[in-house]
Parts: structure tokens; sequence; C-alpha cells
């Protein structure tokens, strides 16, 4: 007959309620374990500026430039992919050029002279990482970025993206040491054609790509043209044939 | 003084024009509603929409297809993870591109964890609405919190998933993110029996939920109602049972079915439907293949480079059962890289058009409980 009383059940969600109330403090986990009563493990809350909430190790934020060693040693070769399929367009790349317009060579790779990224506009979306084929780019998980002004302080320039591998491999470590496994394979690869002439010395090598490829060529070497839609498939970083 | 004119006193009544939004918390986004009330009598309610328009499908024709995942996460922000699979899955059929076998598993896992958590968060909601500020839904938020920190570990953000991709899943899921799966899939019963003892048969609810917002069975068929508001009205179609697609013929399930179609229908569908979601899961997480790659070799390098996929000439039509209903993208391709055209078929936006239908006649309280039972979010209705 007590489903015909009205209001019983608003009194038995009610108990719901005062159980959830008592799982909140210490005493009431208590009241509930001496009572039997199974607790569901609520979320304790965070409290946020003194204490962090842990991230998951993929939980991404804004994009980064990656390097070895030193800062001038990025592996960015401003191929301008990530330009051309970023969604909301936030990425704007300049290649490093000399006077003649010829692009400046660093170990035998082309250099981004400007590399600005509006994180005002960026949606997070981590298309930029799966398209760049040099790994040079990766996500961050750095989140405390509030500023008052968007154009001075959310558009980050090349010396406030960059960081290094180490701190790249301290945020995400399975995704880096994925990263330097597949860069060390790859430099395996390249290297073997490298030893067979080691007397192209990189430094001052000649840009290989004709000065009509355009700053979308990647410095492949091994392609004799101009391929202005096709990615570049690895960083050979002295160019063989030169 | 003739005998005709009638002498008794007279009271004037006027009808009241109330606008409810766009800046309304009830509304649940930026929605107007023009409710015409005689006393508090509905008698005409007219649906104003359109503030969260940011032009998503003319953005996507100069976007590549891979370009678009982004955008569609932002359509239904609960749901993220199925908007995703519904375009991965028209990509698919416009391109003939074949899914890895773990990659669908994951995708099947991914969409019922979406379920549960729309379907919690849109009880909580309607609670809210009915005036139970804050309890019911910080519950069912609490348990959203621990599913979103699921599609955090695999996806690298909670709402923003951006994860399906066309022949699987962009990542594979990480190490231990089974185990955690099954601890929620194992916990989520108890959590939907609290749920139920404080909501299902309270008499507050009865009152506020029963023979309101009635909406009959060939009303909603003829307006093209899909989701648990159709179910609810008594219609048996489910897309995920219609359609086959993905894993969903391998696993048992059943599609509950309403009777009368009103509120209280539309809120118990959607519990026993989370029920029927881990079922579901339960069985997707025994059965996912550990061999097979999460993403077939066509669809990774499509990922690597969206600028070479160029899909053939032609369309096609891609839907999935969305949590709020039939979700569908029409894809025509000219040959390029980018759509030549990119329709979406919104869920909320078509079941928000029987909204007058089922609030004439009603009192002003219960427009806000009925449009809550639909289920909308605005930035899909507006796009």
């Amino acid at each position: 007959m007590a489903r015909r009383l009205v209001g019983f059940h608003v009194l038995r969600g009610m108990g719901v309620t005062l159980k959830t109330f008592c799982e909140t403090y210490p005493w009431g986990r208590a009241v509930l374990r001496v009572l039997r009563i199974p607790s569901t493990n609520g979320l304790v809350t965070i409290e946020y500026p003194e204490v962090k909430q842990q991230h998951s190790e993929r939980f991404r934020y804004f994009p980064f430039l990656v390097y070895d060693g030193t800062p001038d040693d990025l592996r960015c070769v401003a191929c301008k992919i990530c330009e051309q399929e970023c969604p909301p367009q936030c990425i704007h790349i300049v290649m490093e050029k000399d006077a003649q317009g010829r692009p400046v060579k660093v170990h035998g790779r082309t250099l981004p002279a400007q590399f600005d990224i509006d994180m005002s506009i960026c949606m997070s979306c981590r298309i930029c990482v799966d398209v760049c084929p040099f790994d040079a780019i990766e996500m961050d998980n750095a989140y405390e970025l509030s500023a008052s002004d968007r154009f001075e302080h959310m558009l980050f320039d090349k010396q406030r993206l960059l960081k290094s591998n180490e701190y790249f491999q301290q945020i995400k470590p399975t995704e880096a040491s994925e990263v330097d496994q597949r860069l060390a394979a790859k430099q395996k690869k390249t290297a073997a054609p490298a030893q067979a002439q080691p007397a192209s010395a990189a430094p001052s090598s000649p840009p290989a790509a004709p000065p009509g490829a355009g700053p979308a060529a990647p410095p492949t070497g091994r392609t004799p043209g101009p391929q202005p839609t096709g990615p570049p498939r690895a960083p050979q970083s002295p160019p063989p044939g030169a | 003084m003739s005998p005709e004119i009638d002498t008794r006193p007279q009271v004037e009544t006027q009808t009241l024009e109330v606008n409810l939004g766009p800046q309304h918390p009830s509304t649940h986004g930026v929605f107007r509603m023009v409710a015409t009330l005689d006393g508090e009598t509905v008698i005409r309610l007219k649906p104003v929409m359109g503030y969260m328009h940011r032009n998503h499908e003319k953005i996507a024709e100069g976007l590549t297809y891979i370009g678009c995942f982004p955008y569609t996460d932002r359509l239904d922000y609960f749901c993220a993870m199925t908007n995703n699979l519904a375009l991965a899955v028209a990509i698919e059929r416009l391109a003939g591109i074949q899914v890895s076998e773990r990659g669908e598993y994951i995708r099947v896992i991914m969409a019922e964890l979406t379920r549960l958590v729309n379907h919690t968060a849109v009880t909580g909601f309607l609670l809210n609405d009915m005036g139970a500020f804050g309890t019911p839904l910080l519950y069912a938020f609490r348990e959203r919190e621990k599913i979103l920190d699921l599609f955090e570990a695999a996806s690298g953000s909670r709402m923003m998933c951006n994860y399906v991709r066309p022949g699987g899943v962009r990542e594979d899921l990480p190490a231990g993110w089974v185990e955690r799966a099954w601890e929620i899939v194992r916990a989520y019963p108890k959590f939907l029996d609290e749920f139920e003892t404080l909501l299902t048969k309270n008499d507050i609810i009865l009152q506020r939920t029963q023979q309101v917002g009635k909406l009959p069975q060939p009303l909603a068929v003829s307006a093209g109602i899909t989701g648990p508001m159709l179910r609810a009205s008594g219609v048996n179609y489910d897309i995920r049972k219609v359609d086959g697609y993905s894993v969903y013929p391998r696993v048992q399930f059943k599609v509950p079915l309403g009777t009368v179609g009103d509120v209280y229908d539309r809120y118990l569908i959607r519990i026993l439907e989370m029920r029927e979601s881990l079922k579901i899961l339960e069985q997707a997480l025994q059965a996912l293949p550990t061999t097979s790659p999460s993403i077939s070799p066509k669809g990774a390098a499509m990922g690597k480079a969206p600028r070479t996929f160029r899909p053939p000439k032609g369309h096609a039509y891609g839907r999935i059962e969305a949590p709020k209903g039939e979700l569908g993208f029409f894809l025509v391709s000219d040959g390029s890289p980018q759509p030549y055209r990119y329709r979406i078929r919104p869920p909320s936006f078509i079941n928000l058009t029987v909204l007058e239908d089922m609030c004439l006649g009603q009192k002003v309280a219960d427009v806000i409980v009925i449009l809550g039972s639909i289920d909308i979010v605005l930035c899909e209705v507006d796009r």
C-alpha cells in the first residue's frame, strides 16, 4: 500500500539526497559504513587554484614548436602544410630567405623566419600535429593562458612557441618516445645515402629546389621538380644530390 | 432599453504575448519562444531561432574533409563523438573507405558512452526545468564527468574530441583505457538505480510530466521526428536497427518504446536507453579485437595528408542514430579535396518543429518542461 501513499516516493528520493550528502563528508562515510550502505563514490571537488587536476597524457590545448638541443635547431622547415590545413587558419609562416630571395638552409633544412599562431582563433583540434611530416609541432597542455589583450598576448610568435624536446618528453612521455623512435628510424634511412657521398657538406650547399618551386616545396632533394601538392615523406637533412 | 441587450457585467479579456528567451536559462541556449497566452494557456507559440548561426555548412565547403571534423564537435557539444562518427560514415560512403575492425568497436563504444553522457545530462536538465534546481542535474553531471575523463584519455579533449576519422579512429586507445571503461560500465547501473529512485516514481514529477506535451504518433511520423522522442510516441524506429551500421547487428539490445508520448515517456525512454547502451557497451568491450589496427590504411593516409584525399564525383548521405535522433551528413563531391556541398540533418532542429503542436493548450509553465523534453542543443539547431 506504500505505493499509493502520496509523497512516499518523494521521501525515498530524499533518502538518496541524504545519502549523497553523507558521502560528501568523512563522518558521513563512516556512518554509511556502519549502516552497511554501499557508497557510490562521488567525485571530490578539486580546489582549483591551490590544487590542480591531473590531466591525462593526451590532454591537448594549444600547439607548440619542438626543437632538439638548442632553440636554433628546430624541426620545423617552414613547409607550410600546417598553415594550409589549419581549419580556422590561425597559423602564419614566413620562410627564412636571403637577399636574393632564396631559402636559407641550416644543416640542409629551411627555416621559418616567422611562425605565428593566433591562439584566440586556434580551436585545439590537433590537425596541425597530424599533418606535420617532420613532427615539428605538438600539442601543449599548459592552459593558464588568460590575458587581458587579445593581440598582444594571444598572438604567439616563434620565440614563445619554441619548446624543447625534453619538455615534450616530460608532458607526454608515451607520444614523445614514439615520435623520437620514428625520427631515429628516418635518420637511419637518410644517413645511408649521405654516407655514400661524404663530400657534400650540408651548410654550404646551394638550395636544391629551383627558384620557381615556391616555399611549399620541401627540401627533399630526391624530388626533381616542384611538387606543390604532395607532402614530403621524410626529412632528409643533407640533400644527397647536391 | 430593449430586452435583447445583455446587461450582465462583461469581463474583457485579452491575450498576452510573452517572450521567453533568447537569454533565458530554460531555453538551453539562445532560443526565443514567442508565446501567446490566454490566461495561463498557450494558444500560439512561435519559435525564433538563428541566434547561434555559425555558418558551418558554408565554411565546410572551403575546408578539406578532415578539416570539417573539428567543426562537427561544435554542433552538439554534448555528443562530439557521435557527430564525428556521422561525418565519418558519410565520407566512407562517399569514397568507399573500409573501416578497421577495431576502429568499428571503438566507435561503437564511444557512441554509446556519448549516449550515456547525453541522456544523463538531458534528464538532469529536464528536472532543472521543472524546478529541481541543482540536485538531479549535479548528480547527472557527476557521472558525466567520469565519462568525459575517459574521452580525454582517449582523444585529448573532454568535449571537443575530434576523434573519429574515416576508416576508424585517430589514435588507438591508451593503455589501461578499457579497464577504466569497464569500471564505469559496471558502476553505472547503480547510479541509474539511484537516479530512478530519486525521480521515476516521484509524485511531483508524475504530476508535472504525465499527460503533458503529448505527441501523437501520426504527427511524430509525418513531422520527421527521430530519436527518443519518436520512440516515446511508440514508433519502433532506431537507425542502429534499421540501417545496422557498424557493429550494431552483432550486439544484442532492445529498443525501448513508449505508449503515451508525453514528457514522462520521453524521460523514461532515455533511462531505458541508457540501460540498453550499457548492454551494448558490455558486449563491445568484451569483443574489442586487440590485433587489428584502430584505423584502416586508407583512412590513416587521409589523416596524414588531407589535401590528397579527393573522393570521386558523386554524393552520399551518411546517417547514424545520434543520442538526439537521426544525425545525417549529405555530401556532394566534385572531385576536389573540398566538399562541393555539405549539408547536415540535425536531429535537434527537426525535433523542434513540433514544439508548437505539443504546447498548444498547455500551461505556460509546461512549455519549459516540453522544450526540455525535446532535448535540443542550439548550436546544432542553428549550425
